[in-house]
């Protein structure tokens, strides 16, 4: 237990200092967010409508840096992210809090269910080493090998179109009013399919990948021949022993994955322009929206914290060697 | 023999197919008394271990049984060739009735169970009406009976010391009480001290239970203490068998001498050790005839052609630890194939 606790302290002060890093960064970048926004408007803009812009930044009282800290980290606790310039004059958490469902809702059930299926697949392709099964890696290599964004490009020119069933672009028809009812759902993931297949079949290759090599290195085993020795069932010494021991590299890769839901598929975002947090990022990105980016990348440094916090726990119960007597 | 519970009869077995393959056991025979513990000596290579997975069907690939027979002798029942079970049987077979203790004390225990957990599947597997409260119960009497406290069912396979695991090993191959049990070098990892008291309380076991014991050794003076007939293997092939006190008094086959003589003895005059010139054969490329002959210092020309076949030796006297006494080389003409 006291590894735990070392390992949450150790999680808060990263998360504090990648917070910390978070305010000073924009602050080192020259001009400030209501110069950019000058710039927007192409200089037409009264003075008047500059003081207030400051005002409302909160840039115009003389606050030292240290002020400024306490302050961020007050406004940060209470949700308050700031405002967005492209999407003015819309809270910065309200902006993120519109894409997020979106992106955990598609990368992150993809990947989840990518990591499921692949390590089945990968535990009995290992298994049944030198069957049939053998055949499937060549295959998952060179699918492993593609960049997801450009699958989904060749998944857009294939199957989308006029007439086809798969729409090329949005997460829902835009005729529809979001809401809990079934002809909403149903056009989610009618959406969702293509961008969503995308990233499995990609995602769930380097699974596979991974668990067979692993299968076929635990089971020349000593407690694997044991097992079999002791006349267990096959299903049991698949299970129990071989897959046990070799999925224990996988849960970490999987842990990254986790965190790299957010940031990791933006390209998936753009190509298909499904409305989650990858396309802010890329909007932001080009918008000199400094508030999103921060804002997005505090979320996407905190996810990948949190997923690495799993993966920790994760070892723990998997593997009783991680665990420290104390 | 009526008292068999193991024959292994004219084994061969291979690693890999066609003409590129290696053979690893000639014709091997060598049958297992009720009650005994038989050695099993040779040098790194000699087929000991190929024996012993061979045996069970344990082979890991690219190993394959070629020939052969391996007949276990159920109680008050018709002998039943092992390698010709289905699945299933085997399945029930394994553990049950033969029990293997392996070479790797580390790396036996699956490192992510617990120890009890180790100890009851087995049970489990075997019978599935075990009440998982008296699956435990068995589980503490076999750390018990290798002298392991029971709190010990709730460690896992690294928090033990080697010589804790490798007595668990001991205590599982006993969950079902088979009547026989194969150890494949089962101390080589450990220290001298506590290789002691494992074949100590391994003996203790034996008497106690009842079982017989296959012992898989390179260490033949481990053997002439602990056993009752040693068998020693060479290239593939048993070379010569013997009772240990006859074999340690009187060996025939230059190679068992060369054994012999390279540990020194405890009690007796001080006499200079020798070791065996040369290396093991490179079983793709076997010496013609007698495969020991390269390195055999009593060789003569007839041993490069002619392969000497395993037989009871001519002459001797046919005294009671005579008894089974074989041995495969020309020196020693013998009197039929000895069965």
């Amino acid at each position: 237990m006291s590894y735990l606790l070392k390992r949450i302290a150790f999680y808060l002060f990263t998360a504090w200092a990648a917070i910390t890093i978070n305010f000073f960064v924009p602050r080192l970048i020259p001009g400030d967010p209501v110069q950019a926004l000058i710039t927007k408007s192409r200089g037409q803009m009264t003075t008047e409508a500059v003081q207030s812009l400051y005002v409302l930044f909160g840039l115009d009282k003389d606050e030292s840096v240290i002020e400024q800290y306490f302050r961020y980290w007050g406004q940060l606790l209470r949700g308050d992210l700031g405002l967005s310039f492209t999407f003015f004059p819309s809270p910065v958490a309200d902006v993120i809090g519109d894409g997020l469902p979106w992106t955990v809702g598609l990368v992150g059930i993809t990947t989840v269910v990518g990591f499921l299926i692949g390590t089945a697949a990968g535990t009995v392709v290992g298994w049944r080493r030198g069957s049939w099964a053998d055949l499937l890696i060549p295959v998952t290599t060179f699918v492993s090998s593609i960049p997801y964004f450009w699958l989904g490009l060749i998944a857009i020119t294939l199957l989308t179109g006029r007439g086809s069933f798969f729409p090329a672009s949005g997460a829902y028809d835009t005729g529809l009013v979001p809401g809990w009812d079934w002809e909403f759902i149903g056009s989610t993931l009618r959406y969702g399919l293509l961008p969503a297949a995308t990233i499995l079949i990609s995602s769930m290759s380097g699974w596979i990948l991974s668990m067979r090599n692993m299968m076929v290195t635990v089971a020349s085993e000593d407690y694997v021949t044991v097992a079999h020795a002791k006349g267990l069932s096959e299903r049991r010494v698949m299970v129990g022993y071989a897959a046990r021991n070799a999925l224990l590299p996988n849960v970490s890769g999987f842990a990254l994955s986790l965190g790299f839901i957010v940031g990791g598929t933006l390209l998936v975002e753009i190509v298909f322009s499904y409305p989650g947090l990858g396309l802010q990022l890329f909007q932001a990105v080009g918008a000199k929206d400094y508030p999103l980016m921060q804002g997005i990348f505090l979320i996407i440094t905190l996810s990948v914290l949190l997923a690495n916090f799993l993966a920790d726990v994760a070892y723990l119960v998997l593997d009783p060697r991680t665990r420290r007597e104390g | 023999m009526s008292d068999a519970v193991l024959e292994v009869r004219d084994l061969n077995v291979d690693y890999g197919l066609g003409d590129d393959a290696v053979r690893a056991l000639r014709d091997v025979n060598l049958t297992l008394h009720r009650g005994e513990v038989l050695g099993l000596a040779g040098e790194s290579g000699s087929g000991k271990s190929t024996l012993a997975y061979g045996l069970t069907r344990l082979l890991p690939p690219p190993g394959v049984v070629r020939s052969g027979e391996v007949f276990y002798h159920r109680d008050g029942g018709d002998p039943v060739d092992v390698l010709r079970m289905s699945h299933a049987e085997l399945r029930r077979f394994r553990w049950a009735e033969t029990a293997i203790v392996f070479q790797g004390a580390m790396n036996s225990l699956n490192p992510v169970h617990r120890i009890a957990t180790q100890l009851t599947d087995v049970i489990k597997a075997h019978d599935a009406r075990s009440t998982r409260a008296s699956r435990l119960d068995r589980a503490r009497e076999l750390l018990s009976l290798v002298g392991i406290s029971a709190d010990r069912l709730d460690s896992y396979p690294h928090q033990l010391s080697g010589g804790m695991r490798q007595r668990v090993m001991i205590g599982m191959a006993l969950a079902l009480e088979p009547k026989v049990v194969i150890m494949d070098e089962p101390t080589t990892a450990l220290d001298v001290v506590v290789q002691r008291q494992i074949l100590r309380r391994l003996v203790d076991l034996r008497e106690r239970l009842g079982f017989s014991v296959v012992f898989i050794t390179h260490d033949l003076s481990l053997l002439i203490e602990f056993s009752d007939r040693i068998a020693i293997m060479y290239g593939g092939r048993i070379v010569e068998e013997a009772a240990s006190a006859r074999l340690y008094r009187d060996p025939l086959h230059p190679y068992s001498q060369g054994l012999l003589n390279s540990f020194p003895a405890l009690r007796g005059p001080k006499r200079e050790l020798t070791g065996i010139p040369g290396s093991p054969p490179d079983l793709r490329a076997m010496p013609s005839g007698c495969a020991f002959h390269p390195r055999c210092p009593r060789a003569t020309e007839r041993c490069g052609v002619e392969v000497p076949v395993l037989g009871v030796p001519e002459g001797r006297v046919q005294h009671s630890d005579h008894r089974g006494r074989t041995v495969a080389c020309l020196l020693h003409p013998v009197h039929d194939n000895g069965f």
